[in-house]
């Protein structure tokens, strides 16, 4: 499998009032293409901040990242958020959808930045959504959708532009067992029959388990091995 | 067209709130409507006055009479190709309410120099033979129902020799202004003949009220002007000449400073609605600040978000200047501001209406759209 994601000795500082702190320590990471990749640590690891990094919302200190052949980092805004409509499909905790707008129109939303008439988004729209399990509540708005729901509508939103890879950010934090169960059992689905490439931010080992790889941070240091498969 | 559900997502998203700016923006723009409508109007009579026309009244006050005698001076001024004297009371008829003007006026020349107003030859020619006749106008006509050969009873508080103070007067003509229609004050007017009125009234007998010259060339409205005004210097019925141009604005100045007014007033309202608006913009940025951090992670530029948030504002002021502007112009007319007359709202006013909503979209809309363009996605995400 070719490797769709690199990061070369990457650092990631911020910095808080007058001091800096360094996120992300040199850091070298590789994930192949239909990867299921959990990130593993506890808070304040740098788990988000390398997603971050990963999906292009940040830029690195020090380093490369290179994400489906592009060396993102060098990317001017505007581009990379261009490159981010049309590569990376995001998924939050707490879903992050458009009170104001139904099912349908939230997954709409990045095809409204392709060229797609209105019936080939409607379409694209109808398709994901039924993939997801929502093909009947397309009209309805986040808050007459459950949590889990929510959670299948923000898949459907990052997956309707067909990215190459899909980060997701604590996907079943907010969730109950069964239905942080139900979401992830859809992630690996996807992973394995669609073969998407999945990154995973997650705290919850149980959440860790449904990935084909897990990786530990700690203190913005792999701690088992440079992008080595977890046992 | 397609991020039309967004942006208007985005703008109901508080609904009462954006409801309330919107009535507040359209009500600021009836009222711009109306008070532009106003200004815009007059702006009118005044531009139509015309440039050939001079009016001659005493320099003391407007009510001092002059001798009929400066008529042939005045006549003599270079220049000068026509002069209508005339004497001028406030008549009413049956009811004190019912008031309007009457001028005492040599009818030749009053066709003569008024030539705006159109009465059929005939009736002009049953005007000179009657000496109790009386051209009535349009709109007076209209008003009372007068026909031609009706008898009609002035009430005035100019006294006659016999005693009263009624003018009985016999319809022979109605004339009308085809260009100005009502807004031409004539047309609520009566014109009598100048010997009947002058032989029956008690004072002022041979005096006039005021001439109005007719002049060749325009461009020489000043030097005539003086030169009139020179021949009565230093005598007891010294004059003053303007154009009707003047004389207009003047009239029109008695009823206060109307384009002051309206642009205080309207400084006063806009700057208010720009806090509003401006307001109302921010805070609703504010709130969805983690949505556009969203839309930015989907994609979404800096750029298109800026756009988004403008067109956003633009939305909201243009649906209610729509709204406004429709409610001025479905009023204005019901105003009946000059002479009556129920004149539509002229389309320069709306035309303005809309530029500045437009003003108070960029105004209200460019700091929000400014600070969700520099959102830094990341912070955002992390509610910092």
């Amino acid at each position: 499998m070719s490797e769709v994601v690199a990061l070369r000795h990457v650092t990631k500082r911020y910095r808080r009032g007058k001091t800096t702190v360094e996120v992300i320590h040199g850091l070298d990471l590789g994930i192949e293409a239909g990867e299921f990749l959990a990130l593993m640590g506890p808070s304040g690891s740098g788990k988000t901040t390398l997603l971050n990094l990963i999906g292009g919302l940040d830029r690195p200190n020090e380093g490369e990242v290179i994400v489906a052949g592009e060396r993102i980092d060098r990317l001017p805004g505007g581009d990379l958020a261009k490159w981010r409509a049309r590569h990376v499909g995001f998924i939050f905790q707490l879903y992050n959808l458009m009170p104001m707008l139904s099912a349908e129109r939230n997954v709409e939303l990045p095809l409204l930045l392709t060229h797609l008439t209105r019936a080939q988004r409607r379409a694209h729209v109808q398709t994901v959504l039924e993939l997801v399990g929502l093909g009947h509540r397309g009209q309805h708005r986040p808050a007459e959708l459950s949590g889990g729901e929510q959670q299948r509508v923000a898949i459907a939103r990052a997956l309707v532009g067909d990215p190459t890879l899909i980060v997701c950010d604590e996907p079943t934090g907010d969730l109950d067992r069964e239905t942080a169960g139900e979401i992830l059992s859809l992630l690996q689905i996807l992973n394995r029959e669609q073969k998407k490439t999945i990154i995973m931010v997650t705290h919850d080992p149980e959440a860790a388990k449904y990935a084909s790889r897990r990786l530990h941070l700690d203190k913005g240091l792999l701690v088992d091995g440079h992008g080595s498969t977890a046992a | 067209m397609k991020f039309l559900p967004l942006i208007w997502a985005g703008l109901w998203r508080k609904r009462a709130r954006t409801l309330f700016t919107l009535l507040s923006i359209a009500t600021a723009l009836l009222l711009f409507g109306l008070m532009q409508g106003v200004s815009a109007t007059f702006d009118r009579v005044v531009e139509q006055a015309n440039l050939n026309r001079l009016h001659v009244r005493s320099r003391v006050t407007v009510t001092a009479p002059l001798p009929i005698a400066d008529l042939a001076q005045i006549e003599r001024v270079p220049g000068v190709t026509g002069v209508l004297y005339y004497s001028q009371f406030g008549a009413y008829y049956r009811d004190p309410k019912n008031s309007f003007v009457a001028i005492a006026a040599d009818p030749a020349r009053a066709v003569d120099i008024y030539r705006e107003l159109v009465m059929p030859e005939s009736q002009l020619e049953a005007l000179k033979r009657t000496r109790t006749g009386a051209a009535v106008g349009a709109k007076l006509a209209q008003r009372y129902g007068w026909r031609i050969g009706d008898r009609i009873p002035l009430q005035s508080s100019v006294a006659k020799r016999d005693g009263t103070k009624d003018w009985v007067v016999d319809v022979v003509g109605i004339y009308d202004d085809p260009v100005l229609g009502d807004l031409d004050l004539l047309t609520s007017a009566i014109f009598l003949n100048y010997p009947f009125f002058d032989e029956a009234r008690v004072l002022d007998r041979g005096m006039v009220d005021g001439f109005v010259v007719r002049i060749a060339n325009p461009e020489q409205a000043a030097a005539v002007s003086a030169s009139i005004d020179s021949l009565f210097a230093n005598s007891p019925g010294e004059t003053e000449t303007r154009s009707e141009r003047e004389y207009a604005e003047s009239r029109l100045r008695q009823v206060g400073d109307i384009n002051l007014f309206v642009e205080a007033i309207m400084g006063a309202v806009f700057f208010t609605l720009l806090l509003l608006t401006g307001n109302t913009m921010m805070q609703s940025v504010r709130e969805r600040i983690p949505e556009f951090a969203v839309l930015k992670t989907l994609g979404f530029t800096d750029g298109g978000l800026f756009a988004l948030v403008m067109a956003e504002s633009a939305l909201l002021s243009l649906a209610a200047a729509a709204l406004g502007m429709a409610a001025a112009a479905g009023t204005y007319p019901q105003l009946a501001l000059i002479n009556g007359a129920r004149t539509a709202m002229p389309p320069i006013v709306i035309a303005w209406g809309i530029a500045a909503a437009l003003v108070l979209a960029l105004a209200s809309g460019l700091p929000p759209a400014w600070r969700v363009k520099r959102l830094e996605v990341v912070d955002a995400l992390a509610g910092r």
